[in-house]
């Protein structure tokens, strides 16, 4: 189990794994994002910034999916010490 | 006699459009990318002379984010009310697959869950416990290779028995938070009133609840089409409860 504090996606470094805890996006987009894995328990990888920061691929139930700031900065979680779920 | 109706639903990529090829031998084209079925196709076969027709639905990861692919899927399966439905789940991501089996069930009890792809799940040392998959959702569960062409017979023999009406399948229901269930309760006999039992109440409930405007204008364009005498009221019902 992990003591570190809450944060978003947008905030959460390359290669680490994030136990998600809330979605504030809202709306249909937030359907689509819950449709897609990223759901509160759920473990995500972030993966890799593209060059220019923006937007960030995550790994989530095994597919890779690639966030916008303006989303992932509403996404928040956990760092988890392993991959293990 | 009118053919039984199929529908195939189940995410982008999963091999709805060869499992379809494979039982109506229509050669709608397949490949490896998503979204390519985006007018559902139909085809005939017959099984143990039984016709059936059926219906390719757009490949979708829901029901409920409101693309026209999922809009089509949906109201297929809400207003044509298939006497099947068959959810084809990718047998090697079925935690994200699963979602949408999820979603059908809560709108019709007439499903047969197919988990595909058991080849590739079977190279990737993937075990599926269809039997387990089965208790959980209480509806049945055949695992198949649509490329291989195996465990056909088994579904088809599952579709039929459904769509005879020889076995009646009882979806284990997801249960939603307190708060949740009350709003259910209180809404499903103000919807059984104004619609009747033509559509899952339960289901009709949770999409008021979640404010699904998609649904609501597509519910209210099919009671347009109902005979003059029940639908004003029908149509303030819907207005209301989505504010």
């Amino acid at each position: 189990m992990t003591t570190s504090s809450s944060l978003s996606l947008a905030d959460a470094s390359t290669g680490s794994y994030i136990r998600l805890e809330r979605i504030e996006v809202q709306g249909v987009l937030r359907r689509r994002l819950l449709d897609l894995g990223f759901v509160p328990g759920n473990v995500i990888e972030v993966m890799q910034k593209s060059p220019l920061g923006d937007p960030t691929a995550f790994r989530v139930n095994n597919t890779t999916i690639a966030l916008r700031i303006e989303e992932s900065s509403l996404i928040f979680g956990y760092y988890e010490e392993s991959d293990e779920r | 006699m009118r053919p039984y109706t199929v529908a195939l639903a189940g995410n982008p990529n999963t091999g709805k459009s060869t499992l379809f090829n494979t039982l109506t031998g229509l050669r709608q084209h397949t490949g490896n990318w998503a979204g390519k079925t985006v007018v559902s196709a139909e085809g005939e076969f017959i099984h143990e002379d039984t016709a059936f027709r059926m219906i390719d639905l757009p490949g979708t990861y829901s029901l409920y984010s409101n693309s026209a692919d999922e809009e089509v899927a949906r109201d297929y399966i809400i207003f044509e009310q298939p006497d099947v439905t068959i959810v084809v789940l990718d047998a090697t991501s079925l935690e994200r697959n699963l979602n949408l089996a999820l979603q059908v069930l809560e709108m019709t009890s007439r499903v047969v869950v197919c988990i595909n792809l058991m080849d590739e799940a079977k190279k990737l040392g993937i075990r599926v416990d269809t039997d387990q998959i089965e208790r959980q959702l209480g509806v049945p569960v055949v695992a198949v290779s649509a490329r291989n062409k195996t465990g056909i017979d088994t579904l088809l023999d599952k579709v039929a028995e459904i769509a005879s009406g020889s076995h009646v399948p009882k979806p284990v229901p997801v249960i939603y938070n307190d708060d949740i269930e009350k709003k259910i309760a209180q809404l499903e006999p103000l919807i059984r009133q104004t619609l009747g039992d033509r559509f899952p109440a339960r289901w009709v409930a949770l999409r008021l609840l979640d404010e699904d405007e998609s649904l609501i204008s597509s519910l209210r364009a099919k009671l347009h089409e109902q005979p003059a005498t029940e639908q004003k009221e029908e149509i303030r019902y819907g207005r209301t409860a989505c504010h």
